[in-house]
């Protein structure tokens, strides 16, 4: 079965090139990057390349750049090391002000700071899922030491005001971070377009391997690292560099950076070719997110009367890869929490998919989709009550004289 | 997550008895959009014997194979017979679930013992003070209802007991 995979937002396929670039650094090119040996200056000359490419799409100087384990290490050493070395004159942790869609490994940090005596405040975002920047002002205060929102939601796609949040931010002294994992690549990512004093980028999601990220660290940032140990990037992050990696991420981040205009207007067309398809041929069915400020490639849809995992899982036979808002995985069975603070209710909110394009995905694909989707949503709301009784009210308004 | 069975995704793939059964003897509904699963359950009842049973359900993946599955192992079977499913049967029957799903399960069993109610009560059973579907007298009739047999067994109790009671004196 050719597969089709419309989930680029989770992951990407490591770019031969990238696999290519790698491929020295596990086999002959083993050195220790903090060995001064010719193997040693070997690995060295490799992670310094690979931290000028990483550092030259996100218009950063090469030693802003600190290696991570990826996008989740450096959200937390964002969040946790700003906290640790910002405390309130009494001693006590600083407020931070997130927001109500951030990814999990930003949430789930500052819930955790939270336990340890922080103040957290998560601001609200509109109907199309956007941080309502109207509210930061007013969540500013004294105490405030940390202002982390991210650059691009993962699940809608609905892109954020970080380029005028940053100005507000530091005009009370405040430190910004944003998690620019799902903007890589896809839109232009500039830290002094952005005017951020940390940035959090993954290799995964942009055709690099798995295992490797990057905390972007302006000069100046006072921040204190998660792990001790080596002196490994200037002591901000020890541990031995995972050199076939951060090659990998390096060549990653340069093609991604050639390519950036053709690949997003490319992905653009077919994912709106794809919207079209699915809105014209399946009744009762919904765009979630903003539709201009919107990554190229993504595109949530929800569907009336029945449940997200079921057509994933149908989907899924027939051979598409898709994701779902919808996390029947738990007790309390809570859909996203980025469509509840959108607004949408949990039953419309359990009944979504999310299509996340990439560079490999045709137009082929695309109309095969479409096809899918209309044919696996009608069969799933063949079994559902709600469409039935829909259906039967339907008749019963028809049947009435008006 | 742990991945399905080959036997969810069968049932995924190929649901069995999908729809609702026109005047059926039972409709057992459990479960609402909000929570992100809600089952219907119709059932066909013959000379207390099961002969149709068919489903609507709104839920993910592992709830719908539930749902199907449990359809197929409540057809042919007595009332009797069908309350003893329990949902780790139907778990079993569908080669196991993922843990984080096996609450998919017990909506089917509801599903199951709230049609069976339906059906009992639309006959003119009244539910039993003990509580349970289970109880050994849920088929008596409507003026020997259950809560009049389990006074009639308490009393019993009763004077077993002072009879005990005088001989021991």
């Amino acid at each position: 079965m050719n597969r089709i995979y419309l989930d680029h937002n989770a992951t990407t396929p490591v770019d031969p090139a990238v696999l290519e670039a790698m491929l020295p650094y596990l086999r002959e090119a083993y050195g220790n990057a903090s060995s001064v040996h010719e193997p040693g200056r070997v690995a060295r000359e490799a992670v310094d390349r690979a931290r000028e490419q990483v550092a030259h799409l996100i218009g950063a100087e090469p030693r802003e750049i600190v290696f991570t384990s990826g996008g989740t290490e450096a959200d937390n050493q964002a969040v946790r090391g700003v906290l640790e070395l910002a405390r309130t004159p009494d001693n006590r942790p600083g407020h931070v002000i997130t927001s109500a869609i951030e990814h999990p490994a930003v949430l789930n940090t500052c819930q955790y700071v939270a336990k340890q005596g922080a103040a957290v405040t998560y601001l609200p975002v509109d109907a199309t899922g956007r941080v309502k920047l109207e509210e930061l002002a007013p969540a500013l205060t004294p105490e405030t030491v940390l202002v982390s929102v991210m650059l691009a939601n993962n699940e809608v796609g609905t892109i954020q005001p970080v380029g005028e949040i940053a100005p507000l931010a530091h005009a009370k002294g405040v430190t910004v971070h944003t998690d620019a994992v799902q903007g890589l690549g896809r839109i232009p990512v500039n830290v002094g377009d952005l005017g951020v004093d940390l940035l959090t980028i993954s290799g995964h999601k942009i055709y690099g391997p798995k295992g490797i990220g990057a905390l972007y660290v302006r000069r100046g940032t006072r921040i204190a690292p998660l792990l001790y140990g080596g002196h490994h990037e200037k002591r901000r992050r020890a541990g031995t560099e995972n050199v076939p990696a951060i090659v990998g991420f390096g060549r990653a981040c340069e093609i991604a950076g050639e390519r950036l205009a053709e690949v997003a207007a490319r992905e653009a067309r077919l994912r709106d070719r794809l919207q079209e398809g699915i809105l014209a041929r399946v009744p009762h069915t919904q765009v979630n997110g903003h539709l201009t400020e919107r990554l190229p490639n993504t595109v949530n849809v929800g569907f009336a009367f029945v449940e997200g995992e079921s057509l994933l899982m149908n989907l899924d036979l027939e051979g598409i890869a898709v994701s779902t808002g919808s996390a029947c995985s738990s007790g309390d069975l809570k859909p996203s929490h980025v469509l509840l603070a959108m607004g949408l209710d949990h039953a419309t909110a359990h009944g979504t998919l999310r299509f996340s394009l990439g560079r490999a995905n045709t137009e082929f694909e695309i109309d095969a989709t479409i096809d899918a989707v209309a044919r696996v949503v009608e069969r799933v709301r063949a079994m559902s009550p709600m469409y039935s009784d829909f259906k039967k009210r339907q008749r019963a308004g028809a049947a009435s004289p008006a | 997550m742990q991945p399905y069975s080959e036997r969810v995704m069968d049932h995924i793939r190929n649901p069995r008895n999908i729809g609702e059964i026109e005047q059926a003897d039972g409709v057992g509904e459990v479960g609402n959009p909000v929570c992100g699963d809600m089952m219907r359950l119709f059932i066909k009842v013959e000379e207390n014997r099961i002969v149709d049973a068919k489903f609507q359900t709104f839920g993910c993946g592992a709830a719908i194979a539930v749902s199907s599955m449990l359809t197929e192992l409540v057809i042919g079977k007595t009332i009797e017979e069908a309350l003893r499913i329990s949902n780790r049967a139907v778990a079993e029957a569908l080669d196991g679930l993922p843990a984080i799903k096996m609450h998919c399960s017990a909506l089917g069993e509801d599903a199951l013992r709230a049609a069976i109610r339906d059906h009992l009560s639309k006959k003119g059973f009244q539910p039993c003070v003990c509580g349970g579907l289970e109880c050994p007298h849920r088929y008596e009739c409507e003026e020997r209802s259950h809560a009049r047999v389990h006074a009639r067994e308490a009393e019993a109790a009763r004077e077993a007991a002072q009879a005990a009671a005088r001989e021991a004196d």
